[in-house]
């Protein structure tokens, strides 16, 4: 075996090189000092992330059979996520001290690191195997995870609803493969790709939606969503902000490469229609439910079902220019929604409270974090100067590329959506700004770690917009990628 | 730094820089606070005046570019969006004049209360937002910093207007945002069609124009969508809702800002965007909107009449007026569209100083409703004179601004030889004679009527900063009611590249 096939991971390694830290630590530090466990991952995690930014790692080529791509799209993306899962790290450091969780935050910790992991394998798989055990590795652990809070009936009922869900979606993705796989005889995105040419079998469009049904269930499209408005709320506040910005990039990402190097010469007219749909679907569902939330995390639920369309915009690009703009979009995203779920996790540690009417007044005691949730609401509404604008259209440019009447009508469906989305982020700044007669929310001060979480955040959604090289070193990423996009 | 050589960018800078000084002033220092507020104002007007006296200059040197001061400085390099500068004699004008409504809007919000400190930065966030757009050629950098001028509006409405104010400030933010929904997708198709050489897209404004590669199928989609989305803007009839709410709402410095900058913001972008770049469909389709600005006119006028609410009044006599800019536009040759720019400026002055007075009666007096009050003019002179002065400027008096600006317009639609323009030229005309029976309504009753509450007689005549607000206004609506070729030498050469390009597809 040619042990330099490693080093085409070297993002993987990093992690488990974490993950084994953080779990060295959990089981032979002495119990005393295991308090210091969060911060200990978090900043083994921060050092990982900064050092896997290093280019000088990044090796460009297949490894393993063929079966694990390393290129700079994923070196990126994997990037992207880091950032992300860093910020959830440092915001649930105190959490992870409470007295209900501190027993078992060493599994929380793991547990996160691990489904990263499978994440990674996902965006990198280049064979169906090692993308069904990357899903599933990123799924199950965080059914542990949104039942973590013991004491909480609604954390089990939403692991419950999660596990169902994610076994069962898992089933229907592996039949739609098991198909391609009798079809083609072989699991080789590559492989399938060059043999389902010119072939326009029945069959293998049952597989593929049963494969976009399945992938769909991930990044919760509709109708594939039912779980998440639950889960979202029963889970404890940092795994649904894991759930929503990290689990969905990562299988935005991946759901982009398989249907663009696997199904993009043969059957794109196909899964674009397809995905047109549930594109539609997906936007207005989500923002209409969102409008009638009255608790925090099912509002942000929706949301993040609507933004999973605008995503999904990206994809039907199905060109570098739709590429970049969604790596550019997950992270924009990452940062909005890791802000707003930031805001409503200390305010439920610290309060209980976590529905929009007790934000009434929030800017009067709470000027800061009223602040910072502000600019996630604009920023996630898509308001300049903040990063969601720039986001929103670029995505929508790259959707505009292929300039088909067509798609001008889904981009026009879409802006009509965002205005909706307007109102009901307006209603969350009303709460907080307008209505200063009623103030719920005691003035508190939070812990250093989240608001060094928040800082992030906040200076992310500043400034990730006006600094233009992020997007145009993703961009010129996504367009040396010719071989991807010489098919479609 | 390239950029900064270019004297524009200030407009930007100066507000970003009042910005930071105001978020480090405390909560409770309103002196700091004033003081920024009004360092930055006044600079603002500083670097305007220096404008027109520079563009002024290089127009009596004998350039004859379309815009001057122009700078390009790449942004997005991969979809080639750049930060494009530049202006003519249209963006000058409108530039010194909101230059001059921020600087009266600073003094009429003296004593605003509570929170004056986040009021300000709202404050100077919109006008971030206007100078911005009215100093960009690029069409990226003109829609973004287009939606940083409305969304403060929410929370300046919704914060410290009054009345129904959630309601207001919630309608017009999602007016105006609907009306950018179209204006983005008419933005994404004109950069796909901008040149004819596909993969070399721009969203040049000036380069757009000049490779006139849009095909003529496609300007009839995009041609309505953005005349659509800066319409709504531009109170056009039916998208004037949000108008009458959000002026009714708004706090005083809010109502001048937003009549007197905002709204103009709808008129520039029509013309700038839509016609000149889609002269085509422009020709086609103008006569659809020329009707419906016809009906924004007339029905503004007639709105006014039955109002009995101060800046409901004020704020229907605006939809008029800003009709009247777009029906000008509408007409296609140089006189109406200088007399649209003339309106441009005559209605911001004017109705910020209406919105102005209206804000101190108020403040006196804690109404406005004209049915409530009477005989000011016995009691406060001096803004009875001042409401006396925007009512003749709005009816246009001669010696007063308004009546430059009508006559201009009304001269240039009759230049249109054929019945279609000419009926409706006759029925906008009639909209001087209602605006003439509102106005004077307003100030027979108000100013002239009995006295009908026994407490105003012991009301107070306007201050100091309130008398150097208006003082301020009144002078400019002055000045350009009797100068009026000094505005119109810079504003008339620039409406001849798209007068050219609309002539050239006829």
């Amino acid at each position: 075996m040619d042990y330099s096939q490693f080093l085409m991971m070297p993002q993987e390694i990093g992690l488990l090189v974490v993950f084994l830290l953080v779990f060295l630590y959990d089981t032979f530090m002495p119990a005393k000092t295991l308090k210091g466990l969060p911060l200990f991952a978090t900043i083994v995690f921060g050092i990982f992330t900064i050092f896997s930014f290093c280019p000088v790692n990044v090796q460009e080529g297949m490894a393993f059979g063929e079966m694990f791509e390393s290129n700079k799209a994923t070196w990126a993306m994997k990037n992207i996520l880091n950032i992300g899962m860093f910020i959830v790290l440092l915001q649930s450091i105190k959490w992870a001290n409470s007295d209900f969780v501190s027993v078992r935050r060493g599994e929380f910790y793991e547990l996160m690191l691990l489904t990263l992991f499978g994440m990674y394998l996902m965006i990198s798989g280049r064979h169906f195997l090692v993308f069904v055990i990357g899903l599933e590795t990123a799924s199950l652990p965080l059914a542990t995870l949104v039942a973590f809070e013991k004491k909480h009936y609604e954390s089990h009922e939403a692991a419950a609803k999660y596990v169902l869900t994610a076994v069962f979606s898992s089933a229907i993705m592996l039949l739609g493969l098991s198909f391609v796989y009798g079809i083609t005889g072989t699991l080789y995105f590559s492989e399938i790709a060059s043999s389902i040419q010119g072939d326009n079998s029945l069959l293998l469009i049952v597989a593929l939606a049963f494969l976009i049904s399945g992938v769909g269930y991930k990044l919760s499209l509709v109708p594939f969503h039912l779980w998440t408005a639950d889960v979202y709320q029963g889970a404890p506040t940092m795994v649904t902000s894991y759930l929503s910005v990290i689990s969905k990039g990562s299988a935005a990402f991946a759901f982009f490469v398989i249907l663009v190097q696997v199904f993009g010469a043969a059957y794109a007219s196909i899964w674009e229609w397809m995905l047109y749909a549930i594109i539609i679907i997906t936007i207005t569902v989500g923002n209409l439910f969102a409008i009638r939330q009255r608790n925090l995390k099912r509002f942000l639920a929706f949301s993040s079902i609507s933004q999973a369309g605008y995503i999904m915009l990206g994809v039907v690009a199905a060109n570098h220019v739709g590429m970049a703009s969604m790596m550019y979009y997950i992270l924009v995203y990452i940062f909005s929604n890791l802000a707003a779920f930031g805001v409503i996790a200390v305010i439920e540690r610290k309060t209980g409270k976590v529905t929009t009417d007790d934000y009434n007044g929030l800017f009067k005691t709470n000027p800061w974090l009223a602040f910072v949730m502000m600019l996630a609401m604009f920023s996630l509404g898509g308001i300049p100067p903040f990063a969601g604008f720039f986001s929103k259209f670029f995505i929508f440019l790259g959707a505009a590329q292929t300039h088909s009447v067509a798609i001008y009508v889904l981009v026009f469906i879409a802006l009509v959506n965002t205005i909706i989305s307007l109102y009901y982020y307006l209603l969350v700044v009303k709460a907080m700004f307008i209505r200063q007669d009623e103030c719920v929310i005691p003035a508190f001060k939070s812990h250093w770690t989240e608001r060094a979480g928040l800082w992030i955040c906040t200076l992310g959604i500043i400034f990730i917009g006006i600094i233009s090289c992020i997007y145009a070193s993703l961009s010129s990423i996504t367009s040396s990628l010719t071989e991807m996009f010489a098919m479609i | 730094m390239e950029i900064f050589s270019n004297m524009l960018i200030y407009f930007v800078i100066i507000p970003i820089l009042t910005l930071g000084g105001l978020a480090l002033c405390k909560n409770k220092g309103i002196d700091a606070i004033r003081a920024v507020a009004v360092t930055g104002a006044t600079a603002l007007v500083g670097l305007a005046l220096y404008l027109v006296f520079y563009f002024l200059r290089q127009r009596h040197l004998g350039v004859t570019d379309d815009m001057i001061l122009t700078t390009s400085v790449t942004w997005y390099a991969p979809l080639n969006i750049k930060l494009a500068l530049g202006v003519d004699g249209v963006s000058v004008v409108m530039i010194l004049l909101s230059a001059f409504i921020v600087f009266a809007g600073v003094f009429a919000s003296w004593k605003m209360d509570p929170l004056p400190k986040q009021f300000f930065l709202w404050f100077f966030l919109l006008s971030t937002g206007v100078f911005g757009f009215f100093i960009s050629v690029d069409l990226f950098t003109m829609f973004m910093f287009y939606e940083v001028a409305l969304i403060p509006m929410y929370l300046l409405i919704g914060v410290w207007g009054s009345g129904n104010k959630t309601y207001s400030a919630m309608k017009l933010t999602l007016m105006l945002m609907g009306g950018s929904a179209f204006l983005m997708l008419g933005i994404i198709g004109i950069y796909f069609h901008s040149t004819a050489t596909p993969g070399e897209y721009t969203m040049n404004l000036l380069e757009i124009a000049k490779n006139n590669a849009i095909p003529h199928n496609w300007q009839m989609y995009l041609f309505p969508m953005t005349f659509v989305g800066f319409g709504v803007l531009g109170a056009m009839f039916p998208f004037h809702t949000w108008s009458p709410d959000g002026h009714a709402s708004a706090p005083t410095a809010v109502s001048m800002l937003h009549a007197g900058v905002l709204m103009k913001l709808g008129g520039y972008g029509c013309f700038r965007v839509a016609i000149y770049l889609m002269p085509f469909a422009a020709q086609q389709m103008g006569w659809i909107f020329l009707t419906l600005t016809g009906i924004s006119i007339v029905y503004g006028a007639f709105s006014a009449c039955v109002q009995t609410d101060l800046k409901y009044i004020n704020a229907y006599s605006s939809v008029s007026h800003c009709g009247m800019v777009l029906f000008a536009i509408l007409m296609f040759n140089n006189t109406a569209m200088t007399g649209a720019v003339l309106q441009m400026l005559s209605h911001g002055l004017m109705t910020a100083l209406f919105f102005a007075l209206i804000g101190m009666i108020y403040g006196r007096t804690h109404t406005r409703d004209i049915r409530e009050m009477g005989g000011l003019m016995h009691i406060m002179p001096y803004l009875g004179v001042g409401y006396v002065i925007a009512g003749f400027a709005s009816l246009g008096l001669p010696g007063l601004s308004g009546f430059v600006a009508e006559m201009t317009i009304f001269v240039g639609s009759f230049e249109h030889q054929d019945m279609f323009h000419r009926v409706l030229t006759i029925a906008a005309t009639t909209s001087i004679v209602i605006t003439a029976v509102y106005i004077l309504r307003v100030v027979g009753k108000l100013l002239y009527g009995a006295v009908q509450n026994e407490h105003h007689r012991s009301l107070t005549d306007a201050d100091a900063t309130e008398r150097i607000s208006t003082a301020t206004l009144i002078i400019a609506v002055a000045i350009i009611g009797c100068f009026p070729n000094f505005f119109i030498n810079i504003i008339r050469d620039s409406f001849n590249p798209v007068v050219e390009a609309l002539t050239s597809v006829m």
